[in-house]
């Protein structure tokens, strides 16, 4: 699983790190997100996924190796 | 030669577009006022029709200034992802600045208006501490109404827009000093919004008097709540009580009571007539589709059978009520149109819009475009069930809240919102049409639309439930 984020369109609101924070953080200076694992293991996908189905800007999408 | 070509003389930039073709033009305009009256009187109409006439690039003029309406998908996408330094959001809006005032946001530079964010009120973590607002607002709202009654339904949600808004956003204490006459002067405030200010936003008609009044009584009601914090020497901790705190560095205050209303009013705007008019719609489409409804308060009814509380399951998905709040939003987007003044040359496809002219998107064209949409005017809530998700799969198409950088910052509390306030309507109350389903409309005289009144429904309070 690789994690890909369209910054177009992230406004920074964080739920991505509320859901996931081992792979997801906010840099609040610049509102956006910041992503500390493109390829999270496998114990973390079902956070992930919820991460990415809950962004609020649809920034966010999974690509399957 | 269409009407439109018979207006080219008064186009002040005729043959100046390097790169591209200058975009076509609708017809119908006329010589001074160009489209605005009909923009004023038939706005939804006219945007169609210019999409009907020209498809994807279409210029209107409103008064001197074109405006080059984008629709479809595509043409959206190009819209929403042109940066700030290309489109600029704040110069499209000049009927706002006189209603946030000197300074104050829209007339503030782009990198301080990024800072919506930033003041953390809408950030995810906050949510939780929202839902509990709204869903105490609402019950505070509904206490006094008896077993039966009816309702206006823009009276109604406008009040309680304000004290959620104002709660939530600046901090309770602040909520605790208005009164509804915030709220009824706030009113007079969005309905100062007369398209008529791309001519002039401060012409002398009535309704920018009346705008202006509103503005400074707003200003005396929030004068007085800070005299009397001033009075007490007690700290409150919100909003209100930091700007108060700020000084320069001889002691006078940073900010006046002119400038603390203006950003009061800014903060509270965008969420306020759009979530205000989005309640009201929702109750008319579940009251239009009565078997729809008995799925959504056959879905609370289970939710809420163990007791728990509206601020947990507004944060949670509630799949039937949400699919009746998108579906609302799609047919009654609280923007119908949506602008950006041009800094440099746009392209689009063979097209380029100079600058100085103005470029649109239109939620209420896009969002029953047949392509993205099958069946558009019909009321689906399984749009955005699994498997067709129709919102996801045109993010440039379902555009209620915009897309991209500008997208609403407050989509995800919007949702929270709608959420917690039908958990207790619904939960408490049933509700019944009150005047004839077809009189149900909006007003759409101002650029702020809302619903047209009266605006009635019914209510009869349920047998008590198990709601906490």
């Amino acid at each position: 699983m690789r994690i890909r984020v369209d910054l177009d369109l992230c406004q920074g609101h964080g739920t991505c790190a509320e859901e996931a924070p081992e792979v997801f953080a906010v840099d609040e200076k610049e509102s956006k997100v910041i992503i500390r694992e493109e390829r999270p293991p496998d114990a973390l996908h079902v956070k992930v996924k919820r991460a990415v189905r809950f962004c609020p800007t649809r920034a966010l999408s999974i690509v399957e190796d | 030669m269409t009407a439109a070509d018979a207006t080219a003389g008064v186009a002040t930039d005729a043959g100046a577009h390097p790169g591209g073709a200058p975009p076509p033009r609708v017809s119908g305009g006329l010589p001074v006022l160009g489209h605005l009256l009909e923009l004023r009187r038939q706005p939804i109409e006219l945007l169609r029709r210019a999409h009907a006439e020209r498809g994807e690039v279409a210029e209107l003029r409103l008064a001197r200034l074109p405006l080059v309406m984008l629709y479809g998908e595509e043409a959206q996408e190009a819209f929403f992802r042109a940066p700030e330094e290309q489109l600029d959001q704040a110069a499209a809006y000049p009927f706002m600045k006189p209603i946030f005032g000197e300074g104050v946001v829209f007339d503030a530079p782009p990198e301080r208006r990024k800072e919506a964010l930033r003041n953390q009120s809408l950030r995810d973590k906050q949510m939780r501490g929202h839902a509990e607002v709204i869903a105490h607002e609402t019950e505070r709202m509904v206490e006094g109404m008896g077993q039966q009654g009816e309702i206006d339904l823009l009276d109604f949600f406008a009040e309680l827009t304000i004290y959620t808004s104002s709660a939530c956003l600046i901090g309770k204490p602040f909520r605790e000093e208005l009164t509804p006459e915030f709220s009824s002067v706030y009113h007079d405030l969005e309905r100062g919004t007369d398209a008529i200010a791309y001519v002039n936003p401060h012409l002398p008609i009535p309704s920018f008097r009346k705008r202006d009044r509103a503005r400074r009584r707003l200003v005396e009601l929030v004068t007085e709540i800070m005299e009397a914090r001033k009075g007490s020497g007690q700290a409150k901790g919100d909003l209100l009580d930091i700007l108060m705190r700020v000084h320069h560095e001889d002691g006078r205050p940073r900010f006046s009571a002119d400038e603390i209303t203006g950003m009061f009013i800014s903060m509270m705007f965008a969420g306020h007539h759009t979530t205000s008019g989005t309640a009201a719609w929702t109750l008319i489409e579940l009251l239009w589709h009565p078997e729809y409804r008995a799925s959504v308060v056959n879905e609370l009814d289970q939710l809420y059978a163990d007791g728990s509380e509206v601020s947990y399951h507004a944060l949670r998905e509630i799949p039937r009520l949400e699919n009746a709040i998108k579906e609302t939003l799609r047919l009654h987007p609280p923007l119908i149109v949506l602008m950006r003044k041009v800094l440099y040359d746009f392209h689009y496809k063979g097209w380029t819009v100079s600058p100085g002219k103005l470029v649109g998107t239109s939620p209420a064209v896009s969002n029953r475009l047949p392509e993205c949409f099958p069946d558009p005017e019909r009321f689906d809530p399984a749009r955005y069930a699994e498997g067709r998700e129709e919102d996801r799969l045109h993010p440039f198409g379902w555009i209620p809240f915009g897309a991209g950088r500008h997208r609403c910052v407050g989509a995800a509390f919007a949702m929270i919102q709608l959420k917690a306030i039908f958990s207790v309507l619904l939960e408490r109350f049933e509700f019944d049409l009150a005047q004839p389903a077809a009189t149900y409309h909006n007003d759409h005289s101002k650029m702020v639309v809302q619903l047209a009144q009266p605006c009635r429904v019914r209510y009869r309070r349920r047998p008590e439930k198990a709601l906490a």
